[in-house]
């Protein structure tokens, strides 16, 4: 049996309590224990950028940060979003651009877009691709995804 | 894969950290976590204590003592973000971009890169151009390493089983400085790289050995001449007599050409392109 720890943090602006294994991914914790299923696991070593959502403001893999480190942490998932003006405009980009196929990325792709224009990032294509670099899309729609970045970033199509 | 069972522990302190270590068989640090947790979910690392060393303020920090001092636990988001490093180590200001992505460079940690000793990794062969020292707190107290004795082969380092990496000091100065990473994708584990500090000169390659090595011969050829002088450079480039060592990708003779192909390339025009590509 797992050793098993109290943790509390802020989810989507909701506190949270819970008592978690402490072997526990935090993506685990938020899909299993919360229900939170919009953060996805991909490769679970750290590699596709599916599970990537926000710890106090930066961008993690959540595949690589266990539940138990994200005690007193504000953790926004995709299912946040709807309270943060800069991610509603990239999720209606990212439908306007038709910058998803399958979706599976998407969740992730939002995360670090959104760090990328929080931090004042401009619509040179270059600096988003490096700044999505980490985040795969296994259907290859990288081009439609820098579109869309780039429309709210400012500079871009 | 998830993670196999372990007992976990967070000290407050480095001195409470030292202690942890001694209470497991094969106890582990966790520092960032972005290559031990890859490692613990496939199962290729198995401790049976985890000391997190996330919650430890005396690790944290950049300051200025005549020398850098950083903090094992900074991680590479504030070296990136510190007017410090900006001002005094550009040499990181070049390399750290390579650094896999932001989503890595916001939990990965120097002390942890440091730790690790991949041969593919940046903060080695960074730490060997610019003569740092590797700062070791174990039960018997502190010692001191320089860097060009503490990176000993694959991820095999001079820091003993119950010692923590608790800082790195880097000195001031050392340029003009030169860097160059070679990899298929920005972000990827580099295919090969050079850092060079040229007052020296010191030059140090990663991805390309067992371990990130210096090029002694190579800066006796460049020492007190002109490195774009082309007899010169080329000079240089013939006197590379590293430890080549092949991976999955490349064999060693190709590991060979890419060293002359990054040291070329890092000396073409030194800080034109401080976040270089």
């Amino acid at each position: 049996m797992s050793e098993r720890i109290d943790i509390a943090l802020t989810v989507n602006g909701e506190p949270v309590e819970r008592r978690v294994p402490v072997r526990q991914n935090l993506v685990d914790f938020l899909r299993v224990d919360l229900g939170l299923t919009g953060s996805h696991v991909g490769c679970e070593h750290g590699v596709c950028g599916a599970c990537t959502v926000a710890v106090n403001g930066s961008s993690v893999r959540a595949c690589l940060m266990l539940a138990v480190q994200a005690d007193g942490a504000i953790v926004t998932t995709v299912e946040g979003y709807s309270q943060s003006v800069p991610a509603r405009a990239l999720q209606a980009a990212f439908e306007q651009h038709n910058a998803l196929q399958c979706g599976f990325c998407t969740p992730g792709m939002l995360a670090s877009a959104l760090e990328y224009i929080e931090a004042g990032g401009n619509g040179d294509r270059q600096a988003i691709r490096e700044h999505l670099s980490g985040n795969y899309c296994r259907c290859t729609g990288y081009q439609a995804i820098v579109d869309a970045v780039a429309s709210v970033a400012g500079g871009g199509p | 894969m998830k993670a196999p069972d372990f007992a976990y522990r967070r000290p407050t302190s480095i001195r409470e950290a030292i202690a942890l270590i001694g209470e497991g068989e094969d106890p582990m640090l966790l520092a960032g976590g972005q290559s031990l947790m890859p490692m613990m979910n496939l199962r290729m690392a198995r401790p049976d204590i985890l000391v997190d060393l996330n919650r430890i303020p005396e690790l944290r920090g950049i300051r200025d003592d005549g020398h850098i001092v950083i903090g094992a636990m900074t991680r590479y988001s504030e070296l990136l973000a510190s007017p410090l490093v900006r001002e005094h180590l550009p040499l990181f200001m070049a390399a750290l971009p390579h650094v896999a992505h932001p989503a890595i460079r916001n939990r990965g940690t120097i002390g942890g890169s440091v730790a690790l000793a991949d041969p593919a990794a940046e903060i080695p062969a960074l730490l060997l151009a610019l003569g740092a020292t590797v700062v070791l707190q174990g039960p018997s107290g502190e010692r001191r390493v320089p860097a060009d004795d503490f990176f000993l082969g694959i991820y095999e380092t001079a820091r003993e089983a119950d010692e923590i990496v608790v800082a790195i000091h880097v000195p001031k100065g050392g340029g003009p400085f030169g860097f160059y990473e070679l990899a298929r994708r920005h972000g990827d584990y580099a295919m090969a790289g050079v850092a060079v500090a040229l007052s020296e000169p010191r030059i140090a390659f990663f991805g390309v050995a067992d371990r990130a090595v210096r090029a002694p011969a190579a800066e006796a050829v460049l020492r007190g001449r002109n490195h774009a002088d082309p007899r010169v450079l080329d000079g240089a480039i013939a006197a590379l007599d590293l430890p080549f060592g092949g991976d999955l990708h490349t064999s060693a003779e190709t590991k060979r050409h890419y060293a002359g192909v990054v040291l070329r390339r890092a000396l073409a025009e030194p800080w034109s392109e401080l976040v270089a590509a």
